[in-house]
């Protein structure tokens, strides 16, 4: 079997009038296979967020492609780019902003089910099941966003990404602005999600804790000004590194 | 080090003691003030919105309300004082002012309400288009706006209504076309501040087009600061309105509308001071009553003058 | 050593609600003690309430902070003035945003240090370059001549560490000083703040919920949940041996680098 998601020398170049011009991504390839969980590890300015708003879509990619299970998405619109987030879905680092303020957690679970066809009574009833599954009381559907915690909305986060019941799970810093023991028991939902899933289920984990990508990916890359400069094996990359910037970044963990 | 845990309770409660002072005053000023002015403001928030609501029934129902016809003119009786019969007096037709005033406030709070409304709906979407698509229809769109923002609004519309013809309809156009960049600023900088946010992106990977996205999730999130302009509004609306009227730009005789009447009543200033005093009283009650309203909607609006 | 910042029994409440209860601890000379707990814990409003900056709904509400044995919360606004910054300094999660963004860091500095009366002039710049130099900065004249823009956020965070030593602070409360750093960052502030306690016996007061940080700083570590002190103890036998239950868990949930593989 092939691999879920492939990137092709992705690039992505910010131009401001008067000023230089940035490479934000600078010719990133790799490829997620089925069932992997796939670590980024970079500082802050390393391209990753970008990287990431690149494959979601949310940014549109200067050169290079995109293609998600043998199918090109890099420039997809409309109801095509649509049919991507079946496929594909992400948690945000903000869990509190990345649900609308004026809507229910159910609401939020279930748009991309209304969106493709369910009645608003099944929605609303996958919404509950979805929640238990990840680990909250079916009742919090009828929770506003400021009304939980924050480790209580991202497991709502996690319970609308999977609604669609998608392939890829992207996690953009999902638990960077978590407490640590919050941060673990959302690292264990994910975890037990894989578990049950197996291959039809990848996900790519950005994050800058190089600690936590060791104890939670099969395979790691490093990005450092836009490029991917090292690829491996968590544990063999924080043991050997061979690029400077891992061995550097490795050695200022305190 | 374990004695660092260990209570000492005698000078424990003594220290206490000295610092209740600074607690009472912790408490008075945030649980006592705070506490009455977030009551005060949703009191106020009723009292004002029952008085436009009073308001705007009168005027949805002013056919009804009047006790003589408003158009019937009756010579014998013109420039009467104010009296049992005509509690306002009549004017120089000898028409009863109760009911003119009454009859007026269709013309002038129904259409100011109108007005507001569709300034409030046209501004709201050019701003949104504006703020979500950016680029070049931003840009030329911005610059109308600052182009209608660089004259004086009043003398503007006076040019728009005297090119358009007189009459109440051309003087709620030529407003409404002055007054939408201000809900297009407002709404476009919303926009740009939201356009970025998560729940946004989060409602884009759900599948929602971006119509519903506008829709659903943009507007009702940006409304709030628009609403509150709009209410803002109608009292300066309501002036604008009846001042056009009043130079002849706006209703047309023998339509009763408060600035018509305030402009044909000017020559009787000095022998029927009624005649002018009614619908002025009005105008000045009615813009002081949605003024209020307004403040009190952004105060209850803004959070941290509501209650905690 | 002398006892320099003593916490007794402290309660600290916001709006009559006790945020904080029963917190006692002691900081010696060239001490420093890590206070880490999560989100809510009360951790800074902790080292707030000695600096007086708990905002007008916040009190000491029980117990008492005493500075070489005088009670801080006793003290009036005047006098907690003249002890904030010379006595105790204070270094916040975000230094650059404190910076005024028009002015130069020089002048902002100089005038911070003029407001205790401690230099002037020629002497200020000698005493800032040299301070600069001493917390990594080769070129500290240019640092003072800089914007806070022009700084990169790590730099600021630094130039931030070196506007609370410059009045040389016996007592350093640090507020998440690393939180907004990259890993590269946090590892010189760690090593500066560490070359400040060796050069002038500084205290601090480390306060984060970053464990790897207090690992590598703190001789002592307070853990605080919800308020209360669950644990207090030196830093290897916190971290390595807890023996509450919170703490326990805390310190497994903390992702730890395995530099080491069979």
């Amino acid at each position: 079997m092939g691999p879920v998601l492939e990137v092709r020398d992705l690039t992505k170049i910010y131009r401001r009038r008067g000023q230089s011009t940035v490479t934000a991504v600078d010719g990133v390839s790799f490829s997620l296979q089925p069932g992997e969980c796939l670590g980024i590890i970079g500082e802050s300015g390393s391209g990753k967020s970008t990287l990431v708003n690149m494959i979601t879509r949310l940014t549109d990619a200067d050169s290079g492609q995109i293609i998600l299970k043998g199918r090109e998405i890099t420039r997809l619109r409309g109801r095509g780019l649509r049919s991507v987030y079946a496929e594909m879905q992400m948690v945000f680092q903000q869990p509190a902003d990345s649900f609308d303020p004026r809507r229910t957690l159910g609401d939020g679970i279930g748009e991309s089910l209304r969106n493709s066809g369910w009645s608003a009574a099944a929605a609303r009833e996958e919404s509950g099941k979805l929640l238990v599954q990840c680990g909250l009381p079916a009742d919090f559907a009828g929770r506003y966003p400021h009304e939980v915690s924050g480790g209580q909305c991202q497991r709502a986060a996690i319970a609308r990404a999977l609604a669609i019941r998608p392939s890829i799970l992207l996690c953009d810093e999902a638990t960077s602005a978590l407490d640590v023991t919050i941060q673990q028991e959302i690292l264990d939902l994910l975890g037990t999600l894989r578990r049950q899933m197996g291959e039809e289920f990848s996900i790519l984990f950005i994050c800058h804790d190089i600690a936590l990508v060791q104890q939670f990916c099969d395979r790691v890359l490093v990005m450092y000004q836009g490029k991917i400069v090292e690829e491996g094996i968590p544990d063999t990359v924080i043991c050997s590194p061979s690029h400077p910037y891992t061995r550097r970044l490795i050695d200022s963990i305190l | 080090m374990n004695q660092l845990f260990s209570r000492n309770p005698e000078k424990g409660s003594a220290q206490k003691k000295r610092y209740t002072i600074d607690q009472m005053h912790v408490c008075r000023m945030h649980g006592g003030r705070k506490g009455d002015r977030g009551g005060s403001v949703k009191t106020r928030l009723i009292i004002f919105g029952l008085l436009a609501a009073f308001l705007l029934l009168g005027s949805v129902f002013s056919a009804h309300l009047v006790p003589y016809d408003p158009d019937l003119q009756d010579l014998a009786n013109a420039k009467a004082a104010p009296s049992a019969a005509h509690l306002l007096g009549t004017d120089r037709y000898g028409r009863d002012m109760l009911s003119r005033v009454i009859a007026g406030s269709r013309a002038s709070i129904f259409s100011t309400l109108l007005l507001v409304a569709v300034i409030t709906a046209i501004g709201t979407l050019i701003g949104v288009f504006c703020g979500w698509n950016g680029k070049r229809a931003d840009a030329v769109l911005m610059r109308i706006s600052d182009i209608f923002l660089a004259f004086p609004g009043l003398v503007f519309a006076m040019a728009v209504a005297g090119v358009l013809g007189g009459g109440l309809h051309n003087a709620i156009v030529a407003l409404a076309a002055i007054s939408w960049p201000k809900y297009a600023r407002i709404a476009r900088s919303q926009t740009l501040a939201q356009r970025e946010t998560a729940y946004l992106k989060a409602a884009k990977l759900a599948g929602s087009g971006t119509a519903k996205i506008i829709f659903k999730h943009l507007l009702p999130n940006i409304i709030g600061p628009i609403l509150v302009t709009s209410m803002l509004d109608i009292g300066t609306m309501m002036m604008e309105l009846a001042g056009l009227s009043f130079l002849g730009l706006g209703a047309k005789p023998p339509t009763a509308e408060w600035g018509s009447m305030m402009s044909d009543a000017r020559s009787l200033m000095t022998t029927a001071p009624w005649v002018a005093f009614s619908p002025g009283a009005a105008i000045f009650l009615s813009v002081m009553v949605f003024n209020l309203l307004g403040d009190t909607i952004r105060d209850y609006a803004d959070p941290r003058s509501r209650d905690f | 050593m002398a006892e320099l910042l003593k916490y007794e029994q402290t309660e600290i409440s916001y709006r009559g609600r006790p945020a904080v209860t029963d917190i006692s601890f002691t900081l010696r000379e060239g001490e420093i003690l890590g206070i880490v707990g999560e989100s809510g814990s009360g951790k800074s409003t902790l080292i707030r309430a000695a600096m007086g900056l708990l905002g007008p709904s916040g009190a000491v509400t029980g117990g008492d902070i005493l500075y070489r044995g005088r009670s801080l919360p006793a003290l009036s606004p005047e006098e907690l003035r003249r002890i904030n910054g010379p006595e105790l300094g204070m270094i916040f999660q975000n230094a650059g945003a404190s910076f005024c963004p028009i002015r130069k860091v020089g002048a902002q500095l100089y005038e911070s240090a003029a407001a205790h009366g401690k230099v002037s002039g020629h002497d200020f710049t000698e005493h800032a370059v040299d301070l600069l130099q001493k917390i990594g900065f080769a070129d500290g004249k240019r640092i003072l001549d800089s914007y806070p823009f022009e700084l990169s956020g790590g730099m600021q965070q630094r130039v931030g560490i070196a506007a609370a030593m410059l009045l040389k602070p016996s007592v350093l409360l640090a507020d998440e000083p690393t939180s907004a750093l990259d890993v590269f960052v946090q590892k010189q502030v760690v090593e500066e703040m560490l070359m400040l306690r060796k050069t002038f016996g500084t205290s601090i007061v480390l306060v984060t919920h970053n464990i790897g940080l207090v690992g590598a700083m703190a001789d002592h570590v307070l853990v605080l949940k919800d308020g209360r002190a669950v644990e207090y103890g030196g830093t290897q036998q916190v971290l390595q041996a807890p023996e509450n239950a919170y703490t326990k868990k805390l310190m497994s949930a903390v992702p730890r680098l395995k530099r080491m593989t069979g």
